[in-house]
């Protein structure tokens, strides 16, 4: 079982395909939605990470790919200098994904699991302690 | 007949290792138990502190002369551009002062390098006079070879703050932080319970002379701040509902630490720096014992919208609400986060507790108190409307 992250990028017409539950029924991927950017009649975007055997991952995206959905494999993440960071709170305010929170201490605590790379904590951090790191 | 208690009896106390102290936060959860008749009797002295960006802050420096000398009439310092209107080689590094092409190194960066014992490029040019010949000179300074070095900054510690907020369609870049679009931030600032200003509400003890902990070292309230304001409307605690009073502090910048002294670059708005500032309050009577206990549900502040043109009030809110993660804001709610450090303030008033405990910390009554009637000017146009 593998498990990655990838960007999909759908044109409008897109929109109105079940994409997920094609992934899921006829290739035993499973999703878990990061972020969804999804509007009537516009481009879309969804981060996806998705779970399934090496080939099902590739026919998989190979189907995407022949719909028209573009498919990049996330592999960027985010790098948090924690031994200079003072806690302020700065990036937590720019985090919706909860991946930066606030700790009962008030401290800052990353989970980068729950990171879904929008990289709003850079500019946040008054510090310039976020980088992103690409694999 | 209810107790009162004065300097001298509570220095006693602190030299013979006797005094009680307690932080701001300890102290309001005693007073859900105790009255302040009680609290009096049992504690000496409660700390207080702050860890926030405070953009009026700076440092005045002192380089020594050259030999020949140079009257420094265009200084810089890593490229930053320093104050050349004093004398001939003493400048005054304000935190937000950047070279406008390298905008994320500012002041408050030479501020922190300086601290860190980092040595820094000094370049200064002047016309050459009869007593000072010299034109140019550029050399490296560091902590060591500069005279003397002390933080003066003009308007700190803000007795309360407001709560910033968006709500256009465009996302703002502030000093209160990055404010997403449509209310889907909150950002507020001061450290509650535990902020020096908001348990002294009335300065009966924060004075000028009064001694403090300054970014890691002893330091002093000089004067009161800028924008000093008393005017601002109270809630039924005695405390203001919007930013109000502040202080200007000084000490010895040589002595402090970049743990309590942080460089800030904020995103589209400029450089500011991150200061630590304890303060030790003295339990005079029951009054202050009363003003000490205050708790964060008791303290409320004022939500301002960043995203229109006179920052518009959109309500209050108290900063227990705040710290729970989510307020309500036009009738929406709307994520919470904090832009100063409770943390870092936790830890001062923790290490300020210790040092008065020690008896390495006395406390300073006030050579002057703060004026009880100021409020603001604001700044008219030239022809503009009176």
């Amino acid at each position: 079982m593998k498990k990655k992250r990838y960007l999909l990028k759908f044109p409008p017409q897109s929109g109105d395909k079940a994409l997920s539950y094609h992934l899921v029924k006829d290739y035993d991927i499973r999703i878990n939605i990061l972020k969804a950017e999804v509007r009537p009649g516009k481009t879309g975007s969804l981060v996806l990470e998705l779970a399934g055997t090496s080939d099902n991952l590739k026919k998989g995206i190979s189907w995407l790919k022949d719909n028209q959905v573009s498919c990049e494999p996330l592999d960027k993440q985010i790098q948090w200098n924690q031994s200079r960071c003072i806690h302020c709170g700065n990036c937590t305010a720019v985090c919706f994904s909860g991946a930066l929170t606030m700790d009962q201490n008030w401290e800052l605590n990353f989970n980068s699991d729950k990171c879904i790379v929008c990289e709003l904590c850079v500019p946040a951090c008054p510090l310039n302690l976020f980088e992103i790191d690409f694999r | 007949m209810s107790i009162k208690k004065t300097y001298e009896e509570i220095n006693e106390k602190i030299r013979s290792g006797k005094a009680v102290v307690l932080t701001a936060e300890e102290v309001s959860v005693m007073g859900r138990e105790l009255s302040p008749a009680e609290i009096v009797k049992k504690v000496d002295v409660v700390t207080t502190a702050t860890f926030g960006a405070m953009c009026s802050s700076g440092a005045f420096i002192n380089f020594g002369h050259a030999d020949p000398p140079i009257r420094m009439e265009k200084i810089r310092l890593n490229g930053v551009p320093v104050y050349e209107g004093l004398a001939a080689v003493d400048t005054y590094v304000g935190a937000t002062a950047c070279d406008p092409e390298k905008p994320e190194y500012g002041g408050a960066h030479v501020i922190q390098d300086l601290v860190e014992g980092k040595e820094l490029e000094l370049e200064a040019w002047g016309k050459g006079t009869d007593c000072y010949p010299r034109k140019y000179i550029k050399t490296r300074i560091s902590k060591e070879t500069v005279n003397e070095m002390f933080l003066f900054n003009p308007r700190n510690a803000y007795q309360n703050y407001n709560v910033a907020v968006n709500t256009t369609d465009t996302i703002k870049y502030t000093y209160m932080g990055s404010l997403l679009p449509n209310l889907r931030n909150a950002t507020y600032s001061t450290s509650g319970e535990l902020s020096p200003l908001l348990n002294d509400p009335e300065f009966r003890t924060i004075g000028m002379g009064t001694r403090i902990f300054l970014g890691g070292a002893e330091g002093y309230v000089s004067w009161p701040g800028t924008q000093f304001n008393t005017s601002k409307p109270k809630n039924e605690h005695g405390v203001p509902v919007s930013n109000s009073a502040t202080l200007a502090v000084i000490g010895d910048l040589k002595q402090m630490s970049s743990d309590y002294l942080q460089a800030a670059y904020y995103e589209k708005y400029g450089v500011s720096l991150f200061v630590g500032i304890g303060i030790p309050i003295p339990v005079l009577d029951e009054d202050m014992a009363r003003r000490l206990t205050i708790r964060n549900e008791q303290i409320e502040t004022t939500v301002l919208d960043y995203g229109t043109v006179g920052t518009p009030a959109l309500g209050r809110v108290n900063y227990e609400q705040l710290r729970s993660g989510q307020i309500k804001v036009n009738g929406k709610k709307v994520r919470t986060a904090p832009v100063s450090s409770l943390s870092k303030a936790r830890k001062i008033a923790n290490l300020l507790k210790e040092q008065v405990q020690q008896g390495s910390f006395e406390l300073v009554k006030p050579v002057m108190m703060f004026p009880k009637n100021t409020s603001l000017n604001g700044l008219k146009e030239e022809g503009g409307e009176s």
